[in-house]
């Protein structure tokens, strides 16, 4: 049997983790953000940014963590041109996992309201409260979303698509319950 | 000697006919108050109010304060705040436009600090208050400063689904900047 090279299982559940909080900030952000004022669209606002301090706090971990631990390699199979389109989308959606929750706390920021994770920590405000600027950050950080959006769909789609149509093994090198059987 | 005694004079004659501060200065004072909204706290002004405060500082025990606020000019963070805020639930502005503290008491506490105890009065509801303050004396002004805690339930202020208080706090900070000639 081929030996799998598979991601780290640190990596994999970091991978797993952020994305389940991924796929629960992005909609509870877009519902808070459609709302009228209420204490729920406070609450759902709360929320939705704790969610963010949170992944802001593992992309740093992961990208710590990838730093010291190669990632798992790409099939020898993969075209030239597949590779540089794989490695271009994991390059964006890092920095995007950087800029969005860093977008959105600047934007909290200059729009008054400071961001106090958990509601118990008061995170710096590191900018001063400017409705122009927090404006500006706002559609920033909506932008950054929608692109996110996108490269997340580009993401899951090739992974799909590997694993199902070409049948190779991209996928189960992030796979937690593959990844150790297969390896042997 | 002669000029220390001199001295002592003119001092406890300043002391003697120290000014009374009456006149409020719109463009410097301030009225403003705190929140708490999912422990976050938000800062928030009242722009307009009418503020006549009488006061010497040798005798504050004497001073009186009536102060006048126009709710309408609420700043609340944002304008989705604001029109929040002197809505039904919240100010009901359209019904009671003003909140109204009357002093009836200014009481020494020591140590340089105050206390006016009075009524304040919003959405038709009065409750006695005591807001501790401190004064300072300065290029002809005299600034009064001071902060207390109002619950906001106690006065109606965000009845309906906006009384829950995990979201917003029932205490609401008040803090007040007078700037007197």
């Amino acid at each position: 049997m081929k030996k799998l090279l598979a991601y780290t299982r640190t990596a994999i559940a970091l991978h797993w983790l952020m994305a389940l909080l991924v796929f629960v900030a992005f909609p509870v952000g877009v519902v808070a953000h459609e709302m009228a004022l209420s204490p729920d669209k406070l609450r759902l606002l709360s929320y939705h940014k704790w969610l963010g301090v949170t992944l802001f706090i593992l992309v740093l971990v992961r990208l710590a963590w990838r730093a010291g631990h190669k990632p798992a390699p790409l099939a020898d199979s993969l075209p030239a041109w597949q590779r540089i389109a794989a490695q271009f989308v994991h390059v964006m959606l890092y920095v995007l996992l950087v800029a969005i929750p860093l977008s959105g706390w600047l934007m909290s920021s200059a729009k008054g309201f400071q961001t106090v994770y958990l509601g118990v920590l008061p995170l710096p405000d590191l900018l001063a409260k400017d409705k122009v600027l927090g404006d500006a950050l706002a559609a920033l950080h909506q932008l950054l979303n929608i692109t996110l959006l996108v490269l997340v769909v580009a993401h899951v789609a090739a992974a799909l698509k590997h694993h199902f149509i070409d049948r190779d093994a991209t996928l189960a090198r992030m796979l937690p319950f593959l990844d150790r059987s297969s390896a042997k | 000697m002669k000029n220390l005694i001199a001295l002592l004079l003119l001092l406890s004659s300043s002391v003697a006919y120290a000014v009374e501060y009456s006149k409020v200065q719109p463009g410097t004072s301030s009225i403003a108050f705190v929140s708490r909204q999912m422990g976050v706290p938000v800062e928030g002004a009242f722009k307009q109010f009418a503020a006549h405060v009488r006061i010497n500082p040798a005798k504050p025990e004497s001073g009186v304060a009536h102060i006048e606020i126009k709710l309408a000019s609420i700043d609340a963070g944002s304008a989705e705040a604001n029109d929040e805020a002197t809505g039904k639930s919240w100010f009901n502005v359209a019904e009671f436009p003003k909140a109204e503290f009357v002093s009836s008491a200014v009481r020494t506490l020591g140590a340089g600090k105050f206390e006016a105890l009075g009524k304040m009065t919003i959405k038709g509801k009065t409750m006695e208050v005591r807001a501790p303050f401190t004064l300072s004396e300065g290029q002809g002004v005299l600034n009064i400063d001071g902060m207390f805690t109002l619950k906001r339930l106690d006065f109606g202020i965000g009845s309906g689904i906006w009384s829950d208080t995990s979201v917003v706090a029932d205490e609401v900070q008040i803090k007040f900047h007078f700037v007197v000639k």
